[in-house]
């Protein structure tokens, strides 16, 4: 299971913010706010993988996190994922917000971050991996988009 | 001016988006929180209009405000609304802000139950797919109770993407609810062979997340999963499998053979790239947990020799996992893990501290904690060090100490290590300062003495910051210098040190201890000098107490001041002996006489209640056959008087101790507050004099003790390297003692020798006394367990045949049940909830376990994995149940209906925002679709046995005292001997002016009812629709038979041409009753009564809508009062909303609007007001015939409040 998937920036400014357990509001912020710090601290030609963050889980519990750009998106599992098939995982998502979003930045997370929950909920789905084919992604991404939009025509 | 203003300012909010919000705090970064504000302001603006759009807008600005930690709970109510609109654009902005902020304890969350619903079966897929999406975020039990059937229907939904989300939530159902797991299992199952693979991946998913926790429950899917693997291409699901089967094999551990070759293949075949990576990794870590696998362990090497961080990681996970089963294969590895000990990455030294843990040997003991103490001063980052000190400790005091050959290594090692700045860990060091000086008594004198210095150099430890936790060793210092102050040899040094002002600083709880210890140390300091003879310098002794203990009298901590005071007293009254000459000393010592033995941890839970104890039993009964009574309050003096003095003559009589002991031990089995064990034979073993078969190395001699703030055990290495060289030497003289001395027993409790460790004798006669447990002590593995583990509720067996009342819940009328204020009720519901899943749970275990006996017999399995298990007899005797469960998952729409008859033991919980009709008409449809498709399909006879599952009642989770009497919207039709009819009538939206009218026919008799026929005599205004080609006068045939016993619904539609009047239409039932005896024709006359209400079909209608139509002004009016009620008005209102189909608009204290609708379309408002005792219903509906009748009808229904 995944319990939460956290994206922020190299500032530690949250762009999209996931937990598939409930927290409050303010236990959410200082996870991510712990967790920006235990990734930062890391150079990037280290392993992804981090045991050790307090707030979430406990020991049965690791953050696998990549770092893009100007973004981290970390993903905290059980142990019932494996390691490099979320590391994949992660991949996959970027890559489909980069189709949905044409050459995706942090700009098009921080402007629509409703249409990153929308991909993110296709990939996925309380806590459980739902799809991992980019092309399945990415057509129910767009059907739903043209969904929308014939709704809005509808509207007027 | 002022209305432009108002009017700009709402332009204003309905352009402001989601990206003008995140503008806007992007241009406010110095007054980020006021500006925040401002817009929850304008947001609470927008939440209060009507316009769908600007709400929902509002509920996605929400949203991203949440992200930022705002807590937005306050707009659940609006996100409910947005999340019923109409538009799966707004809609999915709801959901997505309810599956952000929603959780267990939002109260508005049982409104949406209908709402879901309605969405799960909306035409739209992606109205279906946002509503699973939202529902794996914020299900709850009773909506998981209450959907589960919903879901599971999706399961077989013609669309994959359906599909495959309606698989994969029902996990999160299934953690919820876990009753719904056996009835949902099958289908669940089927689901791993969909031709999908998204589905099947999803479904693999479930099953293995599920397998994690309660593995023995899926051994026999090892099969399926066996065949999926290899033919499988997509990596994710090979994953997966694998990890699934990791979790099998050691409960079967013929899998593991079967599984080496397929794996091996997949191995090979997998070739180069990120997937075979990935699936090499994975399959690496699972394999290993269970099956021969040295080449496993070869291929991680190479992995971690080549290094890409990652693989480097979990090649180390690898071998952690390889370690438990095959740690020889591991250890060869050591130069490599204590290379990545070194490594940069902190997660790859943590995962070598781990596996260090399994690596360590006698041998190497030393030299790998040497490597862990030089890391301890190297590392920054107090997690890492504190990592590496709980590491040491672990791997030092691992299985009893198992690997410790030299305790005085050990303790310089504790000693070393509080000398660490800013650990957490202090009290984890003093607990095994304590623990090694209590159960290791050679070393006593050695940890006396390190600790003295301890306490003289304790205002280092509590110089740096108190918080850190460091001077909790002085916990243990203090305690062990006081209690084994025997050993001491400045025992006046020690003392003073101990009484020092700086004490005081210290936490109450050491300086407790500090003060208790002192009183010790006094008393052995007093022996001392009084056996010398110096009075005066007992004197001394005093005096310095007398005069420090006031510091700890006025100490803050009660602790401390309660036994400062206490012991101030004493030594001063020891003061005024003294001064007379007195010899005291004898007596004070006597104070702190016996020894403390270490007591296990569970030892008093685990204490037996002895055979013939009754705790029922009368205490007070007469005391006439209690021999054994009397002798218990003797008992707890003769163990006084048996109580070592502390320096006991070690050349006790032999047979005096022998004979002590029997009797000792006679008295506690028959004494119940006893905890204490006789002596472990370890002990015995010790007391004996015949010490020359030990090498006793003296080395103590050889290190300065006295030093502190040296690394010492760096001496003990180097010490022990000479000593085993040493040992070498003498090994073949030695062997024939060795021999010996193997004969007389192990010493050690728990060490298992290996071949490596026999080469090591440990440097000094150590002696660990054992933890004491209570003589016969039950072995109980129930400690471990959280009783609070929600997997828990989840081990299941899955293999037993299904039992009726094991079925989903149906969507019932609950609506109409709606009685007490929800608050109320959701006590009870709950409670019985968390009581319920135990009990079965505690019913499938023992069913569980009785299989299992029977499996374990048979042994049937491994040889032909498709081999069924065998049929038990229960399963005979429920070879009905059998076939109804197996019929259920295509028939659970089937009993959507028939369950609705059974109004009883219905949970009655939550007001339903949106209630039944919208839903209804489409269940129908498909349910009629569905009953087709069934006849063809199954084999005659079994749709029966179906229908009859389908009639049972279902009680789960029902409460059993209700506020209303539970209704049944099903009313008496007809009944005789042989049969009883009750029928339902319900209105139909979709197709005009028809109603559909559900007949439940239950077999009282004990013959077959077969032939059965329905003819109904129509009247002009209400036709029953019959086959085609069939006359007026024929009769309907009944789809079914009904074996005795058994019930089942059958449905009639009839075609009404007005609506506005109740009518009554004359029919029979005709029959063939066959039992032994013969056949009988038989029939049974009824009278159908359509009511107004029946033609109405309770439809939500918004207040703005209501206001609307009530202004139109193309109603006609009308209104009844009814006198003498005393119904609460809550339950008034529910109950007008079930029987005649009315939907809550609004409601105002004790006064409630209504709407409904009829098939027709004729819109019924109503006003219901209380008063008193009385209540008027003010009615408005665009037929004023309809209206009168409806009253008229009302007016029955409430006068019978």
């Amino acid at each position: 299971m995944i319990q939460a998937i956290l994206v922020f920036n190299n500032h530690g400014k949250p762009r999209l913010v996931r937990f598939y357990q409930r927290f409050p509001e303010e236990i959410q912020q200082q996870i991510v706010r712990e967790t920006f710090h235990l990734v930062l601290k890391r150079d990037d030609n280290i392993c992804n993988f981090l045991e050790g963050g307090s707030l979430i889980g406990g020991s049965d519990y690791k953050l696998i996190y990549r770092h893009y750009a100007t973004l981290y998106f970390v993903f905290c599992v059980d142990s019932s994922e494996s390691e490099l098939g979320i590391l994949d995982l992660i991949q996959v998502f970027v890559e489909t917000l980069d189709k949905c979003f044409e050459n995706v930045c942090e700009l098009d997370l921080i402007f629509h971050m409703d249409k990153v929950h929308y991909i993110l909920q296709e990939v996925v789905m309380g806590g459980m991996v739902l799809e991992t084919n980019m092309n399945e992604i990415v057509a129910q991404i767009e059907a739903q988009n043209r969904l929308e939009k014939s709704e809005g025509q509808g509207l007027g | 001016m002022a209305l432009k203003m108002v009017k700009g300012s709402i332009d204003r909010m309905f352009d402001k988006n989601l990206q003008d919000l995140v503008r806007g705090i992007r241009n406010h970064k110095e007054d980020e929180a006021k500006y925040i504000s401002q817009c929850i302001d304008e947001i609470k603006q927008e939440l209060k209009q009507d316009n769908i759009a600007v709400k929902a807008n509002a509920v996605c600005k929400l949203t991203y405000l949440q992200m930022l930690g705002y807590d937005i709970s306050w707009a659940a109510f609006n996100i409910i609304e947005v999340m019923s609109a109409s538009k799966f654009t707004f809609k999915r902005i709801g959901y997505l802000a309810a599956s952000q902020s929603f959780h267990e304890g939002t109260d508005v969350i049982m409104l949406t139950t209908n709402q879901i619903r309605k969405d799960l079966s909306s035409p739209s897929q992606y109205d279906t797919g946002v509503a699973l999406t939202g529902l794996s975020c914020f299900v709850t039990p009773d909506l998981a109770r209450d959907l589960a059937n919903d879901i599971m229907t999706l399961m077989s939904h013609t669309k994959p993407y359906i599909r495959k989300k309606a698989v994969l939530i029902m996990y999160k159902v299934f953690l919820k609810y876990p009753e719904s797991l056996r009835p949902a299992f099958p289908r669940l199952k089927e689901k791993l062979e969909d031709p999908d693979p998204g589905v099947q991946s999803a479904a693999v998913n479930v099953i293995c997340e599920l397998a994690r926790r309660n593995p023995k429950n899926y051994l026999s899917l090892a099969p399926l999963f066996f065949k999926l693997m290899t033919s499988s291409t997509n990596n994710w699901v090979l994953i997966k499998i694998i990890k699934l089967f990791g979790a099998l094999t050691p409960l079967e551990p013929r899998l593991g053979k079967k599984l080496i070759e397929p794996l091996t293949n997949l191995i090979h075949s997998v070739g180069a790239g990120r997937g075979a990576d990935r699936a090499v990794s994975a399959v690496l870590i699972s394999l290993s947990s269970g099956m021969p696998n040295h080449s496993a362990s070869i291929q991680v090497r190479p992995a971690r020799a080549g290094a890409s961080p990652p693989l480097k990681y979990l090649g180390l996970l690898a071998m952690s996992k390889i370690l438990k089963t095959h740690p020889k294969s591991v250890q060869s590895h050591k130069d490599l893990i204590l290379q990545c000990l070194d490594d940069k990455d902190e997660s790859i030294r943590l995962r070598a501290l781990d596996l260090l843990y399994g690596m360590v040997s006698k041998k190497n003991l030393m030299e790998i904690v040497k490597k862990l103490m030089t890391h301890v001063d190297k590392a920054e980052g107090t997690t890492y060090r504190d990592e590496l000190l709980t590491k040491i400790i672990d791997i030092c005091s691992q299985s009893n100490y198992q690997y410790i050959t030299n305790f005085e290594w050990y303790i310089s090692i504790l000693v070393e290590l509080t000398r660490l700045e800013g650990t957490r860990h202090g009290h984890l060091i003093a607990a095994q300062m304590l623990d090694v000086a209590i159960r290791v008594k050679a070393i006593r004198k050695f940890a006396v003495s390190q600790m003295s210095s301890l306490l003289d150099s304790a205002h280092l430890l509590a110089s740096s910051t108190q918080r850190n936790g460091i001077c909790e060793v002085l916990y243990a210092a203090a305690w062990i210098c006081g209690e084994f102050s025997e050993h001491l040899q400045e025992p006046h040094h020690t003392l003073e040190a101990m009484l020092r002002p700086k004490v005081t600083t210290l936490p109450g709880h050491i300086q407790a201890v500090y003060v208790q210890n002192v009183v010790k140390l006094y008393a052995s300091i007093l022996q001392q000098k009084e056996q010398a003879g110096e009075a005066e310098g007992a004197q001394a002794v005093t005096q310095l107490m007398v005069d420090r203990l006031p510091q700890f009298v006025q100490s803050a901590d009660l602790e401390v001041q309660e036994r400062a005071s206490c012991i101030l007293q004493l030594v001063k009254h020891i003061q005024k002996l003294q001064a007379k000459d007195v010899p005291v000393a004898e007596e004070v010592s006597a104070l702190f006489a016996g020894e403390l033995n270490p007591v296990a941890p569970k030892a008093q839970k685990k204490v037996p209640v002895p055979e013939g104890l009754d705790l029922d039993a009368w205490i007070n009964e007469p005391l006439s056959d209690s021999e054994s009574e009397d002798e218990r309050p003797r008992a707890v003096f003769h163990e006084e008087e048996q109580r070592r003095p502390k320096h006991r003559p070690s050349e006790a009589d032999e047979e005096e101790l022998a004979r002590r002991r029997e009797a000792r031990k006679q008295e506690q089995a028959n004494n119940p507050f006893y905890i204490k064990s006789s002596p472990s034979p370890q002990k015995r073993y010790q007391d004996t004099p015949g010490v020359e078969h030990i090498p006793v190395v003296q080395i103590d001699l050889s290190v300065p003790l006295k030093v502190p703030g040296l690394p010492m055990s760096d001496q003990y290495v180097k010490l022990e390297e000479e000593r085993r060289h040493q040992q070498k030497l003498e090994k073949d003289k030695r062997r024939k003692k060795r021999k010996e001395k193997e004969r007389k027993g192990k010493r050690r409790h728990g060490s298992l020798p290996t071949e490596s460790d026999e080469d090591i004798a440990p440097a000094q006669q150590v002696d660990i006394v054992t933890e004491e447990m209570p003589e016969n002590a039950l072995p109980s593995d129930e400690d471990d367990k959280d009783p609070n583990d929600p997997y828990r509720a989840l081990d299941i067996d899955l293999d037993k045949p299904l039992a009726d009342s094991e079925k989903l819940p149906i969507q019932k009328h609950r609506n109409a049940e709606t009685s007490k204020s929800p608050e109320k009720e959701d006590v009870p519901v709950a409670e019985k909830k968390s009581k319920k899943p135990k009990k079965k749970e505690k019913k499938h275990k023992e069913k569980g376990r009785d299989k299992e006996k029977k499996k374990e017999k048979e042994k049937k399995w491994s040889e032909s994995p498709h081999c069924p298990s065998p049929v038990s007899l229960q399963e005979e005797v429920d070879v009905n149940a059998v076939t109804a469960s197996k019929d259920e998952c295509e028939d659970t729409k089937m009993e959507a209906q028939g369950e609705e008859d059974d109004a009883e033991g219905q949970e009655q919980d939550k007001v339903r925002l949106l209630p039944r009709g919208l839903w209804r008409h489409k269940k129908e449809k498909e349910e009629r679709s569905k009953g087709r498709k069934k006849s063809k399909k199954q084999p005659p006879g079994s749709g029966e046995v179906a229908g009859e599952a389908a009639q049972e009642p279902v009680h789960n989770g029902a409460p059993e005292e209700e506020p209303l009497p539970p209704e049944s919207s099903y009313s008496l039709l007809a009944e005789n001997s042989y049969i009883k009819m009750t029928c339902d009538v319900r209105g139909s939206l979709q197709e005009d002016s028809q109603v559909t009218v559900a007949i439940v026919l239950e077999n009282r008799s004990s013959s077959v009812l077969k032939g059965m026929e329905l003819s109904v005599l129509d009247s002009l205004n209400a036709r029953m629709t019959r086959p085609q080609g069939s006359s007026v006068h024929d009769g309907v045939p009944v789809p079914f038979q009904l074996p005795p016993g058994v019930s089942n619904e059958a449905q009639f539609v009839f075609t009404i041409q007005s609506i506005v009047m109740a009518q009554k239409l004359k029919g029979t039932l005709s029959f063939i009753a066959k039992n032994d005896e013969g056949a009988t024709q038989e029939k049974l006359d009824f009278r159908l009564h359509f009511s107004c209400s029946s033609y109405l079909i309770t439809t939500p209608c918004y207040s703005d809508a209501f206001a609307k139509l009530l202004e139109s002004g193309d109603l006609s009016m009308s209104s009844v009062k009814v006198d003498g009620i005393r119904m609460s008005f809550q339950n008034l209102l529910a109950k007008i909303c079930f029987h005649h189909h009315f939907s809550v608009v609004e409601r105002v204290d004790s006064c409630a609007s209504m709407y409904s609708r009829s098939i027709q379309g004729h819109h019924v408002c109503l006003l219901v007001k209380k008063g008193e005792n009385s209540v008027s219903v003010d009615g408005k509906c665009s037929d004023s015939t309809l209206l009168s009748n409806l009253l008229e009808e009302m007016k029955v229904t409430l006068a019978k409040c």
